[in-house]
């Protein structure tokens, strides 16, 4: 039981509380480029989902043979040997998502969530908390995408995956497709995320304090 | 490709405006979010990325076209060129500490950052998959470098003003420094429509 709850702890985490791309800000650079579309997204994020499992997987099991001072050089070794795999089976079975993503499967060697878990969390836990927090951060940065993507899909083309939601006469803002609607659109949602954020800062204060209030009125009848 | 003074420039002017490596490609974009709080420091960082580029893009395309291809190992491109560029950045670091402590002062702390930049990743395999040869692949570099140093100059300009205004609260920080970096870009797509055959 304990366990179960330890699992959806990390995957909180990774999903909500620290949202790889809108609360930590890490891996900037593929939110802004492969968010034109739902699907891109999608595909992106699937990616970075394999190659950070496999990564974090193979760092928590050599974590004790891999000198400390080397680590970060040895991590960005395997980290860049998943990639490669990665890119040639997407470019062997996946063509059209290697021509629409491009340089940025490779990429995703330099992508610094990978990294960023590496160092911080394979390489201090056992095996299989890591392959679950790969999953946990991997899913936290899909969903990121995939909220960016659909996004601009549905202002920038009036689609989502594909499909129209709109009828005719619905004039698309071709701006968010291109380059300025990625940044603009991210910081949008950052901006809801922290709003999001301070309110519920907000009421677990507020709580806080009618229970301190409860406490001290209980007190006095006592 | 034919090497011609007027395609070394056309180059230039392409990788620095038209394709700007951040407002149209989205490479680099950790550090530019990250150190153009002012623009002495978003200066060095760009200085240390365009002398990288401009090196890593040299070696990366000689190990490319001397190493890989003879023994047929191209899909090893990724990790070589990540290799060669973390080993890069350490000796241009030992390089400068023991022969140029001047540079190295000011250059030193953006350095170790260069590594796990994607631009320079970035540039050395647009140039392996754009087909340039050695010259234009060492100009692309250097040209790419100086767009990215335009660019992360002009936003920390930018930020250090928007420091004295007042967005509203949720929009403090990161949102409001991405609809500005949003809106440079859209006037850096004015420059698309130079774009020349």
């Amino acid at each position: 039981m304990s366990k179960n709850n330890k699992i959806l702890e990390q995957f909180k985490d990774g999903i909500i509380t620290n949202n790889p791309t809108f609360v930590q800000l890490l891996g900037t650079c593929p939110a802004l480029a492969t968010t034109t579309s739902a699907s891109n997204a999608l595909g992106m994020g699937i990616s970075v989902i394999l190659v950070l499992m496999c990564s974090n997987m193979f760092i928590s099991l050599l974590r004790k043979f891999i000198p400390n001072q080397i680590r970060i050089a040895s991590y960005i070794v395997i980290i860049s040997g998943f990639v490669s795999a990665l890119e040639l089976l997407i470019k062997a079975f996946l063509p059209s998502l290697s021509n629409s993503l491009g340089l940025f499967i490779p990429l995703i060697v330099v992508n610094c969530i990978i990294l960023a878990r590496a160092e911080a969390f394979a390489s201090k836990n056992k095996v299989l908390p890591s392959i679950v927090d790969g999953l946990a951060m991997g899913a936290g940065f899909t969903l990121a995408l995939v909220i960016l993507g659909a996004i601009r899909e549905i202002i920038g083309a009036g689609t989502i995956f594909g499909i129209s939601v709109f009828g005719d006469w619905f004039e698309p803002a071709v701006l968010f497709i291109l380059p300025p609607g990625a940044f603009i659109t991210l910081g949008f949602v950052i901006a809801l995320v922290q709003k999001i954020r301070s309110r519920h800062n907000e009421y677990v204060k507020s709580q806080e304090l009618e229970r301190k209030r409860l406490e001290r009125e209980a007190g006095l009848w006592n | 490709m034919e090497l011609s003074l007027t395609g070394v420039l056309l180059l230039i002017v392409s990788a620095v405006f038209i394709d700007n490596f951040i407002f149209s490609k989205f490479l680099g974009c950790c550090p530019f979010l990250g150190v153009s709080k002012s623009p002495s420091t978003a200066f060095g960082m760009g200085c240390a990325v365009i002398f990288v580029m401009t090196l890593s893009s040299a070696v990366t395309w000689c190990v490319y076209s001397y190493v890989l291809v003879p023994f047929e190992l191209e899909y090893l491109k990724t990790i070589a060129f990540i290799l060669i560029i973390a080993s890069l950045v350490q000796m241009i670091e030992f390089f400068l500490k023991s022969k140029v402590p001047a540079l190295y002062e000011s250059l030193g702390i953006y350095l170790p950052l260069i590594t796990t930049n994607c631009a320079v990743l970035g540039a050395a395999l647009l140039n392996i998959q754009n087909g340039y040869n050695f010259i234009y692949s060492v100009v692309f570099g250097f040209a790419s470098g100086v767009g990215f140093t335009m660019a992360i100059l002009i936003f920390a300009g930018v930020r250090a003003r928007m420091r004295f205004s007042n967005p509203p609260a949720s929009f403090k920080g990161t949102p409001i420094a991405l609809i500005t970096a949003g809106l440079i870009a859209m006037a850096f797509m004015g420059f698309s429509g130079m774009s020349i055959g």
